[in-house]
């Protein structure tokens, strides 16, 4: 199985990265979603866990959240999904918010983690000051805990991060929760050139990404771009699941051509 | 000395990055003023001037009479605004003005949090937005009539059960998007350091003047302290002067709601389990996957399903006596205090009354009590009567 690293490596241009609700709408069209990610061109996978509190997202992951909860969906059930996709050929990054691995018992859950063939864990509500006891957990599993920068990390929390950091970094482009932006900051090319001068990790930007234009330009100077509320949003506003499918297979179709014309850095 | 993080295991700081930076911002800010002379010289007159303290200890006799030992009320229904919370918003907004935050926003339960930073945002011609659940928003309306007389702009929430903890969220998640312009004033002892021991800090002058106000009527020191718990911090504010003294009984109510069995109640103490919530590690109302439940209380201030780490740290050690009084007793004791003092408590305060009147407090005639009256009850009088099916 490749690593992460190898995994950035390997495709000698920006990923592709697509983000879906576990369990949303329900379990069996959450693994229909998966499989046409991979289908339409995937590189990289993220599946978040649905959580009651979902501090760091915006209405639509809220929404698709609250209705996975409310279908029964728990942890488990997630990690299986996970595991399916993944064997199916996917390659998987997990998000999770904290609680939910406290409570599942991180031995355990970085012990799924590994047996299911998820590369890595992002927990949106981990700092690196909390983070020491969950990554060696992981890293006896052979999984990465990815750690987060956000455009308010100052240079100094850049270091202590990117020291501690494997897989990729998850570059945060704005202020604010997940979801669709009208614009992005003008300054997420110079954020991620200051991120670049403590790391060589690869560098993969998430949070308000929505638009195929919006991945060709963060693609620019980006090694992965990462979509989720977009991709969530076709689900919850198709009434007509078959359609969402068409949706999101043309959108990331798309997103996949720029990714590949765009020349390699 | 740097702000404590931790109390014990509980406490840390478990936020997006976005907002580990300002937090650091605010550590170093409440650090470097909280034993600045013309820091507290400001907030001294603030306290004095403004809010009306020191708030007096009233010797409840007739209340006295009813349970059997000597009952004082700590009067911080007296403060300006009507509860404990003005010491906290106070303190915090003198930061943000050093910090240069130019926005404040804030969370509300009962309404009382928000009441109190509305004020001293109005006081300092500061933009003010307050998160309150539509729960709360239909329970407490005159408490958002009063934030938004007073220039703030009152945001429902909707998501949840549209109570203090998705106010909560909801407000941090308005810090995430604009914490470059923003001060988040919490209103209470929780969410991520430095919150709960700064907050616990500014709601310590409850306890500094009770201590020095007891000595001076009874020349010793009181057998006991009474204060509901919710997130917690009326309680940690009077008991922090007496922590060292293990003679005196400190003694923290939950709100057990419809009953502990019940599944319908606000007591983390008693019933939750170590988790996160709102960025710190703490008990914790959560199913078996983590996921937080609602919490219940017929008190907004005291319906939430955490509660400050310092609490969970007092209660491991086994420091303060933790307890619970339902609705049912707190309405009870609502009408009580009215009828016995003349005081229409609020119904957070009406817990901690609850339990001296439910007889099981192992005081004795001759011992002194000091119960914290954390709030008045004018905003609780409509619920209460909707309770009571008085038609208004």
């Amino acid at each position: 199985m490749k690593s992460l690293a190898e995994v950035f490596a390997d495709a000698g241009r920006p990923l592709l990265m697509p983000y879906a609700v576990g369990g949303y709408p329900d379990m069996e069209s959450c693994a229909r979603i998966l499989r046409t990610y991979r289908e339409a061109g995937a590189d990289l996978i993220e599946i978040g866990i649905p959580f009651s509190d979902p501090l760091a997202d915006g209405p639509v992951i809220q929404a698709a959240s609250t209705v996975a909860l409310a279908r029964g969906v728990r942890p488990g059930d997630v990690l299986e999904l996970a595991a399916r996709a993944a064997s199916e050929g996917a390659r998987i990054v997990l998000l999770s918010y904290l609680n939910t691995i406290l409570a599942f018992g991180p031995e355990r859950f970085f012990a799924k983690c590994g047996q299911s063939g998820v590369l890595g864990v992002v927990v949106p509500d981990l700092p690196v000051e909390e983070a020491a006891e969950l990554q060696a957990q992981a890293k006896e599993w052979s999984v990465d805990m990815i750690l987060l920068v956000a455009p308010t990390s100052t240079d100094a929390r850049l270091r202590r991060i990117t020291a501690a950091a494997s897989g990729f970094i998850y570059c945060v482009s704005t202020t604010g929760v997940t979801g669709a932006r009208a614009t992005l900051r003008s300054d997420l090319p110079s954020f991620l050139e200051r991120v670049r001068q403590y790391t060589k990790l690869p560098l993969a930007v998430g949070f308000g990404v929505s638009t195929v234009e919006q991945v060709a330009a963060v693609a620019a100077y980006a090694d992965g771009v990462i979509i989720g509320s977009a991709l969530v949003d076709m689900v919850a506003k198709n009434s007509d699941f078959a359609s969402s499918l068409t949706a999101i297979r043309e959108y990331l179709g798309n997103a996949r051509a720029t990714l590949v014309a765009g020349s390699p850095h | 000395m740097s702000v404590t993080h931790r109390f014990g295991q509980y406490g840390g700081r478990y936020v997006p990055e976005t907002l580990v930076s300002a937090l650091e911002e605010l550590d170093e800010a409440y650090d470097r003023y909280r034993e600045d002379p013309e820091f507290l010289t400001e907030l001294h007159e603030l306290q004095r001037d403004y809010a009306g303290r020191p708030t007096p200890l009233f010797a409840a006799r007739r209340l006295s009479d009813r349970v059997g030992c000597t009952v004082y009320l700590k009067r911080e229904d007296l403060a300006h605004t009507g509860a404990h919370k003005i010491n906290n918003t106070l303190g915090q907004i003198l930061l943000a003005r050093r910090m240069g935050k130019g926005r404040i926003i804030a969370e509300t339960g009962a309404g009382q949090h928000g009441v109190a930073t509305a004020t001293v945002a109005a006081l300092f011609g500061l933009e003010c937005h307050v998160y309150m659940g539509e729960e709360d928003i239909r329970r407490q309306e005159l408490n958002v009539f009063r934030m938004r007389l007073l220039g703030a702009e009152v945001l429902p929430v909707t998501s949840g059960s549209g109570t203090l903890k998705d106010a909560t969220n909801e407000a941090i998640r308005d810090w995430v998007t604009n914490v470059e312009s923003t001060h988040y004033i919490i209103g209470s002892v929780v969410g991520p350091a430095p919150y709960p021991a700064m907050v616990r800090d500014f709601q310590a002058v409850i306890g500094r003047e009770t201590r020095q106000q007891i000595m001076g009527k009874e020349g010793c020191l009181p057998d006991g302290v009474v204060a509901c718990v919710g997130a917690g911090s009326n309680a940690i504010g009077i008991f922090q002067a007496f922590r060292e003294d293990t003679d005196v009984r400190l003694i923290g109510v939950e709100a057990a709601g419809l009953g502990l069995d019940s599944g319908k109640h606000g007591a983390s103490l008693a019933r939750g389990t170590a988790g996160i919530l709102h960025g710190s590690y703490s008990y914790v109302l959560q199913d078996e996957d983590g996921q937080i439940q609602e919490a219940h209380s017929i008190a907004a201030g005291l319906d939430y399903p955490s509660v400050g780490p310092e609490h969970a740290f007092l209660k491991d050690l086994g420091r303060v006596e933790y307890t619970s009084a339902t609705d049912d007793e707190a309405l009870e004791a609502f009408q009580a205090l009215s009828r016995l003092e003349g005081i229409i408590p609020a119904l957070e305060s009406a817990h901690a009354i609850a339990y001296l009147l439910g007889g099981a407090h192992r005081f004795s005639r001759g011992d002194v009590v000091v119960l914290n009256l954390s709030g008045r009850g004018d905003k609780d009088v409509y619920s209460v009567a909707e309770r009571l099916g008085v038609s208004r």
